[in-house]
């Protein structure tokens, strides 16, 4: 589950010093899939990457699981990262000189998983994501759902608790999009997932239980999308003291 | 995981990858040859040190000549005359073999027993040098020369009458040595080529070693007679001298040289062996107190005075050669650095997703790290080959090295004059102005360029030094990326 509280990002482009976030409070809780949606260079991929560890707020905390990634060590956040959240990509990032299997072995590199196992791990996971025959194969050897298949084999191959994802399907064809999306849709139903995804794509959209909306550095989320999905637990308000849903607009501040 | 991503990674950047390691070959190839070259030159000023006088030698001794003692020419005849009484008449035919002494001022032997007590000595041997000089013909008959002086040599003051192409000279240089000093000395550096060297009993024998090129030159070979001052010898053995050798055509034991120069109980150089090498200069200083008019010379004082294209290559090897090496070889590191960098920030999506997979820092520059060891193997083995290659190549392409040693030298022993003195004095018309000038010697050195096992373990630590150094900026720039970029950076 994470926490949000007050988180602010502003980093230096240049001369200039850009307010990323200013100020995100909000609640995901397990299992939830939220979709982030919003306008390019309005802070979408900054959240993700404080709710991945990758990046730490300028201020506010970001709690995961008990623990502010703002205020653990490299070390720890790191930890976390390997053990507990998955990342796709939207250009997949795979290691061009490892095939498929290698790829996935990799993530479980830092848990120290090693020889026949971690290779007997890896393959299991391709053979989940549907690309059991392609084991060998280098990431220039695959299309772009293949590839996107391995990225996600390799975000879960480590059973995280979380999946984070950038764009999914913004490298992708509308066929291989669906694909993508049906089997996003499958794993998160079938592992328990917290699935974040930052998307234009307005079909994975749908198909969240609540769609954030980035908006100068704020997140405003909606709570209820009517889509495929009901949240599987209410996403109540971080602030208590929140008139609730508006039925007017959708869009509340979070 | 390490050794496939190492490979496969390595595999991919192949050409940039040899570039690298070629940089560092040629950079180490070069510090190989250079040194190589370097040692060579070295050994070959040992060479030529050894060869002029002993292995074991660190200090010699001589001193110069008393001013107005002998003749107006600077060196002493005491030659025992053959025909003793009466000067020989006009037209008489004559004969007359005698040992005489060169520019060199004459030591006591006594000194040598001195110079051996000195702290810190370990050997010491004295020598007399001398040119034997033998003339034969008629006496002319408008002669003008000074009773018993051989002053004008074969000129002969230029007198008409019987014309001095009647008169056969010819000289060749003896040394009197130390017959019980094995370990220091002339003898010290010559290897016997055939018969035998002297033993400590033959003191007071009529034996000599002859340098083999002159037993070639004159038929003469173990077994044979020779003529010496007055006295005749038989040799014993021939001495192959190394490289250019010295101008010492005889040997004989010393006692036998100073009486037929008439110079007993005296030597004109001593030879002097420390007890190490950082014992040199405090024997020197003990010496000079003792003997304040000798001249002591120190093997390193005598370097110095060698010239000639050794000193040249010398100074070649030991400054432009290791400039060029260090320069080559500090580009080659920055080219190897700079491109594992330029490489490593092409690779920002990927650390960064390793990152964002959970690998650490560490781990990553690791693998940096490790692919630059991997190309700084592959460089330093090609630079050992390419440095084998480049020291051949100097030991095949340098020509034989001359090594000039003492311009001022006058004495046609392995001895050193001391400057000054007094070589300018000969006449060149003279055999015994040929005799010195034969002194002023060039010896001729091939050189080796030795590739030893420390020059490679050298080439080694650099090989690792320069993949490690490349890795180090490399890793730097790798740990440094933000995990972020990974997402951040859409190519």
């Amino acid at each position: 589950m994470y926490q949000l509280t007050g988180v602010t990002k502003t980093y230096k482009k240049g001369r200039d010093t850009v307010q990323a976030l200013r100020g995100v409070d909000v609640t995901i809780p397990d299992r939830e899939w939220l979709a982030i949606q919003g306008p390019t260079g309005h802070g979408k991929s900054t959240l993700l990457q404080i709710l991945g560890g990758l990046d730490r707020p300028t201020s506010g905390s970001a709690v995961f699981d008990g623990k502010d990634l703002a205020a653990l060590r490299e070390g720890q956040v790191t930890k976390v990262r390997a053990t507990s959240i998955g990342f796709i990509f939207q250009t997949f990032n795979l290691i061009p000189t490892l095939s498929a299997q290698e790829n996935v072995e990799a993530a479980l590199v830092p848990l120290h998983i090693h020889g026949t196992q971690r290779r007997a791990w890896a393959a299991q996971s391709l053979v989940d994501v549907g690309l059991g025959d392609r084991l060998r194969h280098l990431p220039s050897e695959l299309s772009g759902g293949q590839q996107q298949r391995v990225a996600i084999a390799r975000a879960l191959v480590k059973k995280p608790t979380v999946l984070l994802a950038d764009e999914p399907t913004g490298n992708l064809d509308e066929g291989t999009r669906d694909e993508i999306i049906a089997l996003l849709e499958k794993l998160w139903k079938d592992l328990g997932l917290t699935l974040i995804v930052v998307t234009h794509d307005s079909s994975i959209a749908r198909r969240a239980q609540r769609v954030g909306q980035m908006r100068d550095g704020r997140l405003l989320i909606r709570q209820d999308t009517g889509g495929a999905h009901q949240a599987v637990v209410p996403a109540g308000p971080a602030n208590p003291a929140d008139p609730g849903p508006q039925p007017t607009d959708p869009w509340q501040p979070s | 995981m390490f050794v496939t991503y190492l490979v496969r990674e390595l595999r991919r950047r192949m050409r940039q990858a040899c570039f690298i390691a070629l940089g560092l070959a040629v950079g180490i190839g070069l510090v190989i040859t250079v040194t190589a070259a370097s040692a060579g030159v070295k050994n070959a000023q040992s060479t030529v040190l050894h060869s002029l006088y002993g292995v074991g030698t660190d200090i010699t001794v001589t001193t110069a000549p008393s001013q107005g003692s002998g003749s107006p020419f600077g060196f002493r005849i005491r030659g025992r005359a053959p025909a003793s009484g009466a000067r020989p008449k006009a037209g008489q035919k004559f004969s007359r073999d005698v040992l005489v002494t060169g520019a060199l001022g004459t030591l006591k032997s006594s000194s040598v027993t001195t110079i051996a007590q000195t702290q810190n000595v370990t050997a010491t041997a004295g020598a007399l040098s001398a040119t034997d000089l033998s003339i034969s013909g008629k006496v002319p008959t408008t002669s003008n020369s000074n009773g018993g002086g051989f002053g004008g040599g074969g000129g002969s003051g230029g007198g008409g009458g019987g014309g001095p192409t009647s008169i056969k000279t010819s000289t060749f240089a003896v040394l009197g040595v130390d017959t019980g000093a094995g370990r220091v000395g002339p003898l010290s550096s010559d290897k016997i080529a055939s018969g035998r060297t002297f033993t400590a009993a033959e003191a007071n024998s009529d034996v000599a070693l002859l340098d083999a090129n002159y037993a070639k030159q004159h038929k003469l070979a173990t077994g044979s007679k020779i003529t010496v001052g007055s006295a005749t010898f038989t040799v014993i053995g021939t001495v192959a001298e190394p490289q250019g050798g010295t101008t010492t055509d005889v040997y004989i034991p010393l006692r036998r040289a100073q009486s037929l120069a008439g110079m007993s109980g005296e030597v004109n150089t001593i030879y002097v062996a420390a007890a190490s090498a950082t014992d040199i200069s405090a024997v020197q200083q003990a010496i000079k107190a003792q003997l304040p008019k000798a001249t002591v010379t120190t093997s390193s004082d005598l370097a110095s005075q060698v010239t000639g294209s050794l000193s040249n290559a010398s100074s070649l090897a030991g400054t432009l050669g290791k400039w060029l090496a260090i320069a080559v070889l500090i580009a080659a590191f920055a080219m190897a650095s700079l491109l594992t960098m330029a490489a490593v920030s092409r690779r920002v999506r990927e650390f960064g997703t390793l990152k964002a997979l959970g690998w650490r820092s560490r781990r990553i520059v690791g693998q940096v790290m490790g692919e630059t060891l991997v190309i700084g193997v592959v460089g330093g083995a090609a630079g050992i080959v390419l440095g084998f290659a480049g020291a051949a190549l100097v030991k095949a392409l340098v020509p034989p090295l001359s090594a000039t040693l003492g311009q001022t030298q006058g004495s046609a022993s392995p001895g050193f004059g001391p400057p000054g003195g007094g070589a300018g004095r000969f006449g060149g018309g003279s055999p015994l102005g040929r005799a010195a000038n034969d002194a002023a010697k060039t010896i001729l050195v091939h050189l080796d360029t030795p590739v030893t096992v420390s020059i490679i373990v050298l080439a080694v630590v650099l090989a690792l030094a320069g993949g490690l150094i490349a890795g180090m900026f490399g890793g730097w720039r790798a740990a440094r990326l933000r995990p972020a970029a990974a997402l951040a950076q859409v190519q």
